[in-house]
């Protein structure tokens, strides 16, 4: 898990992202090529690299759902570019549920007030997949482990949901 | 390392030391140059005592003007007198037209790229921008004087360019004669000059509307370190397009809609002095005189407001974007920063305050603002503050992609990452022994190829012919500091590095540079390989001197045989510095340092890591 260990932060999907935030800025302080503007070629290059590393697992740590594949990925599960899909119909049916709601919400009489129930019943979904999502990767069965790799698909869909309704959003209030 | 840095604050570690460099903000309207000196920021001077100098260079068959006597010829000469060019900058005619309509050029291609025709011949926007970069370097050397070299300069870029407008930038930096430290993205040289200025903490929105781009950047402020948030804009919105209004509005009121070049000319200096003035009067006459008649345009503050009113609302879209994009809300922001001048006029400011409710900070001139943060950034760059704890970390504008099939875009590095960011990605063979294999890299947000930029085309050749899909491409993208993108290649199975033929869709390639460069020395009689050898003389030094400073400290990293190894390769540079005759000579010697110096660079940064760390869990116990 070299990403956690980059930041000397311990290896949770939980992670405690103000602190991970302070050691990023330290590191920067040492690594970033702005403070080897008068060095040679090499170690600007070197620099260059070591802040694209650490800006790249700064950008997984951050996010829920790269920061649970990287983790997966670490333990040999990589469905970071898989096509496959998901088998769960009662998943599949509320997500299309969910989908013709959000394309009627700029019809609604309420567009506001739509808008943020939507986000609300998005937000529960984000929070029940990640807590399970946390349990699940720090599991040792390989069941478990398969668990979450479904639990990953599910939170793409929720995600997916949140960007869709941002783009409502915008073109709501443009 | 502390003894190395026993100073007073605020004052080099060994002041006669003292480096030149210097800040420019190549501007669309004005462009201007500045420097820290004896730890203060300043502006520098022509010698007429001005310090703005319009970004407007004249064409003549044996001579090339600049500045302001340049601008105020432009309604006699139109054609040979070049405006605003930074608008031109990585844009195809097709786009320029489609954008500013009419304008008083004649505009040709060349294997170069887009050109003017002028009486000097056909003119890039990249040579014109370098005649203005050019003058200001010349002022920058008179008025700093002395013995000591210009060591480079941080030259302000739109944060909004994309790639093809910051490599012509630092094209046109190349063929001046400059070298570029960095390229800086102008709402953070803003963020720079106020942030220092007030030691303030937390989150700021800086507007920036000048006269050809808009940019609005979100920064979180924190112990020196200023990180851009994200960042949203227009690189093609600026002061121009509200004289253009008022340009309009012109041509209907006298009725006169054919202008020739001259009168298109004389409407659009008209149409800046009326804006300007409506910044300070309620309404304003304009006297048209052309065509034997006189024509008295009234327009007030208000009716004004009106008409621009679409631009400002796309300025205020672009910032909710970006507040967005951020993560934070319009009420964690603490300050607006204004900057351009074209956040002078009355109808933004009310309106940017309205939108964030809160005042905007307009405290430093607008006009100065982004050279001062870029002087103050290439002070530290350079060297002068060893102590300096300031850290300015940004982010990819827009999006980049590569082409898939069906003229789909996919996206490889998305906007408002961090940079520098290096991403790799997988292709692989679709024809069974195929050796070859072309890519085309776009930037922009858009899911359709024609509605993103398109950057440049590669071929991969030498791919081994295998069968089909058993061949693993992947290809690196990689963006620096200054937002440029290099890409690489690579063969997985076999380790074939595959060649990367670089066709930039816009700009110039390396070649073409060089062979420019070599041009305009010819013309002006300067000694190209004198200047090339000083050049490598001054890099020398420097290697050898971050070296000594490296070593003083931390030799300790080397084993006996290593630093002799290195010790022995100094040597030999320090005294190629002295004798060689040709660059070339002194190149290879740096080279070999810098060969011999990769392994003691990599075990001090892996050092000082870990130090990093530590130093962060020691503070928190």
């Amino acid at each position: 898990m070299r990403y956690f260990e980059l930041f000397d932060v311990p290896v949770d999907y939980n992670v405690d992202l103000i602190k991970v935030n302070q050691q990023y800025l330290e590191l920067q302080r040492v690594v970033h090529p702005d403070r080897f503007a008068g060095k040679g070629e090499r170690e600007k290059l070197l620099a260059v690299q070591k802040t694209a590393e650490i800006n790249d697992a700064l950008a997984v740590l951050k996010h829920p759902v790269k920061r649970a594949e990287y983790m997966l990925g670490e333990r040999g599960i990589d469905i970071r570019a898989e096509q496959q899909t998901l088998q769960d119909p009662m998943f599949l049916m509320q997500q299309m549920e969910l989908r013709e709601a959000l394309e009627e919400l700029p019809q609604s009489d309420d567009v506001e007030g739509a808008i943020e129930q939507f986000e609300q019943q998005v937000k529960t979904l984000d929070i029940e997949f990640s807590q399970q999502l946390a349990e699940l990767l720090s599991s040792d069965s390989e069941n478990d482990l398969h668990q979450a790799a479904d639990n990953i698909r599910k939170l793409k869909f929720v995600y997916k949901l949140r960007d869709e309704l941002a783009r409502i959003e915008d073109s709501i209030f443009d | 390392m502390a003894l190395l840095q026993i100073a007073e604050p605020g004052q080099s570690a060994a002041p006669h030391e003292h480096k030149l460099a210097i800040g420019i903000d190549l501007g669309t309207t004005n462009s201007l140059v500045a420097t820290v000196q004896s730890g203060e920021a300043k502006t520098l001077t022509a010698l007429d005592g001005t310090v703005m100098l319009p970004s407007v260079v004249r064409y003549h068959q044996n001579d090339i003007e600049v500045g302001a006597q340049a601008q105020q010829t432009s309604a006699q000469d139109p054609t040979n007198t070049l405006i605003s060019v930074k608008r031109f900058l990585g844009k195809t005619q097709q786009e320029i037209e489609q954008r500013y309509g009419q304008l008083p050029y004649e505009f040709v291609k060349t294997d170069s790229g887009l050109a003017i025709n002028t009486v000097a011949g056909p003119i890039s926007p990249v040579q014109a921008s370098a005649e203005i970069l050019k003058t200001l370097r010349i002022r920058a050397e008179q008025s700093l004087g002395g013995d000591d070299d210009l060591q480079g300069a941080v030259i302000t870029v739109p944060a909004y360019f994309d790639d093809a407008q910051r490599q012509s930038t630092k094209d046109a930096a190349d063929l001046a004669g400059l070298k570029v430290l960095r390229l800086l993205n102008e709402p953070t040289a803003a963020a720079v000059a106020y942030g220092l200025d007030s030691g303030q903490e937390g989150i700021i929105a800086v507007y920036d509307l000048g006269g050809g781009t808009f940019d609005i950047s979100i920064l979180r402020l924190h112990q020196g370190v200023f990180e851009v948030l994200a960042t949203g804009g227009d690189s093609s919105l600026g002061g121009d397009d509200f004289d253009s209004v008022l340009v309009d509005v012109f041509k209907s009121q006298t009725n006169i809609h054919d202008l020739n070049a001259h009168e298109l000319r004389l409407f659009i200096n008209k149409a800046k002095a009326c804006k300007e003035a409506l910044s300070s009067y309620e309404s304003v006459n304009v006297k048209l005189e052309l065509r034997e008649q006189s024509h008295t345009v009234t327009i007030s503050r208000d009716e004004f407001a009106q008409l621009v009113m679409p631009l400002v609302k796309t300025t205020l879209r672009a910032c909710r974007r970006a507040v967005k994009d951020a993560g934070v809300s319009n009420e964690e922001i603490l300050q607006i920063v204004m900057v351009g001048g074209s956040t002078r006029m009355p109808v933004i400011r009310e309106q940017v305050e309205a939108f964030f409710a809160k005042q905007p900070l307009t405290s430093i001139d607008p006009d100065r603002v982004v050279a001062i943060g870029a002087a103050i950034q290439a002070d530290i760059l350079v060297g002068n503050k060893p102590d300096s704890d300031m850290l300015l970390l940004d982010v990819l504008p827009l999006s980049l992609g590569l082409e898939t099939m069906g003229g789909l875009v996919e996206k490889i590095i998305p906007r408002n990452t961090t940079i520098p960011v290096a991403k790799a990605q997988e292709f692989t063979t679709f024809k069974d022994g195929q050796t070859a294999m072309s890519l085309h890299v776009l930037q922009g947000e858009r899911e359709l190829v024609d509605d993103c930029r398109s950057l440049a085309k590669f071929s991969l050749k030498g791919i081994p012919p295998m069968a089909a899909g058993a061949a693993h491409i992947r290809v690196t993208f990689k963006v620096d500091a200054d937002g440029l993108l290099s890409v690489s290649a690579m063969e997985k199975s076999t380790g074939v590095q595959a060649d990367i033929q670089v066709k930039p869709s816009f700009g110039l390639s390396d070649d073409q540079v060089a062979q420019m460069l070599k041009e305009s020395m010819s013309n002006a009689k300067e000694d190209i390989q004198a200047r090339m050898l000083k050049e490598q003389q001054v890099e020398a030094l420097r290697v050898l001197e971050a070296l000594e400073v490296s070593l003083a400290t931390d030799s300790a990293l080397l084993n006996e045989q290593e630093l002799a190894q290195l010790r022995e390769q100094m040597t030999l540079l320090a005294s190629a510095k002295e004798q060689a005759q040709s660059p070339d000579e002194i190149k290879n010697a740096i080279e070999r340092v810098d060969a011999a110096s990769s392994e003691f660079a990599s075990r001090r940064m892996d050092i000082s890591i870990k130090q990093a760390l530590q130093g962060q869990s020691v503070d928190e116990v």
